[in-house]
């Protein structure tokens, strides 16, 4: 009994939390890898596009809560989704064709592409907080939980009570499908090989009559998706404050690296990496170990690796060692 | 009037200096035309002109009559002209297979049975269509390079040094299947460091020295040209 209790208590407090927390860093991680892989930076607007797509999400959540539409037990931001896919990639595209492409058109370095979207994370942070504001913001509505702890531990007779988020069943949920699509579109159809060609040799791609513009369009268009979704999701599960996504990036960066850059299925995976090891790492086991050490054994600490504020620590510490001994990424991407 | 000709060819790269001056090509279907000269005479200048990846001051690019000096590269693929480049010719993160589909980007109707073609020329591709090219030997990549260059069915063929960096066994094999392609009336234009085995599968050659014509023949004269033979190949 006290050994099924444990891994309830994994379950609900590692495992589970790891798992949404993952697939959200994997959503943006995918996104991080696509741009460096075909339009060749490193994009450091990523954690403020992926806020700017969340605020527009909030600002139709609002809209349609005002209109009295919703979606029951779901939460209205689900109906905003498509409507803030569309506003982040016109607002991609306007960023791209007023910016970027000039760098890219006269083959600027990597690195100055780099620095160029700094400069357009700054601006894109300024306008989510002229817009939106910094403050913390939770806009879900609907049915929060599942199953709740209490139910839980009246259904089962267990100790330790699991509780199961809507917003996490939703996270996981959406990110298979929405990476399962991704994958067959890239793997499968002319349009997304001939993105991978691109990717691979750019010259070649343009000998064999790939057309650049509709590439660097499509790019824009999966990272749009990524992004807003990524945003919301994270949003749902936990709150919408513009500082915390930017945060996120670290995470997000780690995570495409992990999984060697360029290389969307390493990213995929390297998400849930980092995921993992942050929560891993910075678990209180105190509890896990009563449960299955003899009493006499009890530890008196709360047998806590790291303090959760260290979180971040975790990610720059995996980044620092894969750089250090793996550059091309666990699962095999460009050298950086 | 050759199939496909440049003509008094002048230009450079970017506003650098003239790289190759008045400087004359020409290839009919079902030939193989070699250009030589010692290095930094401008040999591949000239077939990237021939390409369009080199502004031209003056002269003219022309295909079966029709004048294409204007064309991007992208365009010239549609006229029919492949290119492999010297170095990074092949998707190396992609299979065999996929290399071939994309060399057929612009083929818009079914290509199965040109892939089929293409494995009949190079058997061994067949049997790796599904690795990775990065994978596979130097003498088995240029033969990927090769075949993703003919999925477009090209009336011109422009090989930029095909046989630089493999052994002199893969060479001879390379140069058997270049020979292959020209009999399916392919007009083959290629740059090479290895004068005497090109000129020996070609029909004519071009020697140039200073971005300028200074020898042409065919292949059999330029080889027995006691000049040619002292300054190129080696006596």
């Amino acid at each position: 009994m006290d050994f099924l209790n444990a891994i309830i208590l994994l379950l609900n407090y590692i495992f589970i939390p790891a798992l949404t927390y993952g697939s959200q860093l994997a959503l943006g991680a995918i996104f991080v890898t696509l741009i460096y892989g075909i339009l060749r930076f490193a994009n450091f607007a990523t954690g403020d596009m992926m806020s700017f797509g969340t605020m527009i999400a909030i600002l139709f959540t609002w809209y349609f809560q005002s209109l009295g539409i919703s979606l029951g037990v779901l939460p209205t931001a689900l109906l905003a989704i498509p409507f803030a896919v569309i506003c982040m990639i016109l607002y991609m595209l306007v960023i791209d064709k007023f910016v970027f492409k000039y760098y890219r058109f006269n083959k600027s370095p990597p690195v100055m592409l780099a620095m160029v979207s700094i400069g357009v994370m700054f601006v894109t942070q300024a306008v989510v907080r002229i817009i939106i504001g910094p403050d913390d913001r939770r806009f879900f509505d609907g049915e929060r939980f599942l199953i709740k702890a209490g139910e839980f531990k009246e259904m089962t007779g267990l100790n330790e009570g699991l509780a199961l988020k809507s917003t996490q069943v939703m996270t996981i949920f959406i990110t298979v499908v929405l990476v399962s699509i991704l994958f067959w579109f890239l793997n499968k159809t002319k349009t997304g090989k001939s993105m991978k060609a691109y990717s691979d040799n750019e010259d070649l791609a343009l000998l064999s009559g790939i057309d650049p513009k509709r590439i660097v369009l499509i790019t824009w268009i999966i990272a749009g998706i990524l992004a807003t979704i990524g945003g919301v999701l994270y949003g749902l599960d936990k709150s919408f404050k513009p500082f915390t996504y930017f945060n996120n990036m670290l995470p997000i960066f780690a995570a495409a690296i992990v999984g060697g850059i360029g290389n969307p299925f390493g990213a995929f995976l390297g998400g849930y990496v980092i995921a993992f090891s942050e929560i891993f790492l910075t678990y209180a086991y105190k509890k896990f170990f009563m449960y299955v050490l003899p009493a006499s054994m009890e530890p008196e600490s709360l047998v806590q690796l790291l303090s959760t504020d260290y979180k971040f620590a975790v990610s720059f510490s995996i980044l620092v060692l894969v750089l250090l001994y793996r550059p091309s990424g666990i699962f095999k991407g460009k050298e950086l | 009037m050759a199939f496909f000709e440049g003509e008094n060819m002048t230009g450079g790269y970017g506003n650098g200096p003239d790289i190759i001056n008045s400087c004359s090509v020409k290839v009919d279907r079902g030939e193989i035309v070699s250009i030589l000269g010692p290095n930094g005479a401008g040999k591949s200048t000239a077939m990237k002109a021939m390409l369009g990846l080199l502004n031209l001051k003056s002269g003219a690019i022309k295909i079966g009559g029709k004048d294409i000096t204007k064309l991007s590269p992208q365009d010239r693929v549609k006229e029919g002209i492949s290119f492999v480049p010297q170095t990074k010719n092949v998707f190396a993160g992609m299979t065999v297979e996929e290399n071939l589909e994309m060399g057929a980007f612009l083929v818009l109707d079914d290509y199965r049975s040109i892939i089929d073609e293409i494995y009949s020329l190079f058997p061994i591709l067949r049997e790796k269509r599904n690795q990775l090219v990065g994978e596979l030997s130097g003498g088995q990549r240029q033969q990927v390079a090769l075949g993703r260059a003919l999925m477009i069915r090209p009336s011109v063929l422009m090989l930029d040094e095909p046989t630089a960096g493999v052994s002199p066994i893969v060479m001879d094999e390379l140069f058997d299947h270049i020979v292959k392609v020209k009999r399916t009336n392919v007009a083959i234009l290629m740059v090479e460091q290895n004068a005497k085995q090109a000129l020996n599968i070609s029909d004519r050659g071009y020697v140039l020295v200073t971005g300028e014509n200074r020898y042409s023949g065919t292949g059999q004269e330029l080889l027995n040209n006691p000049e040619v033979r002292k300054s190129f190949l080696g006596g």
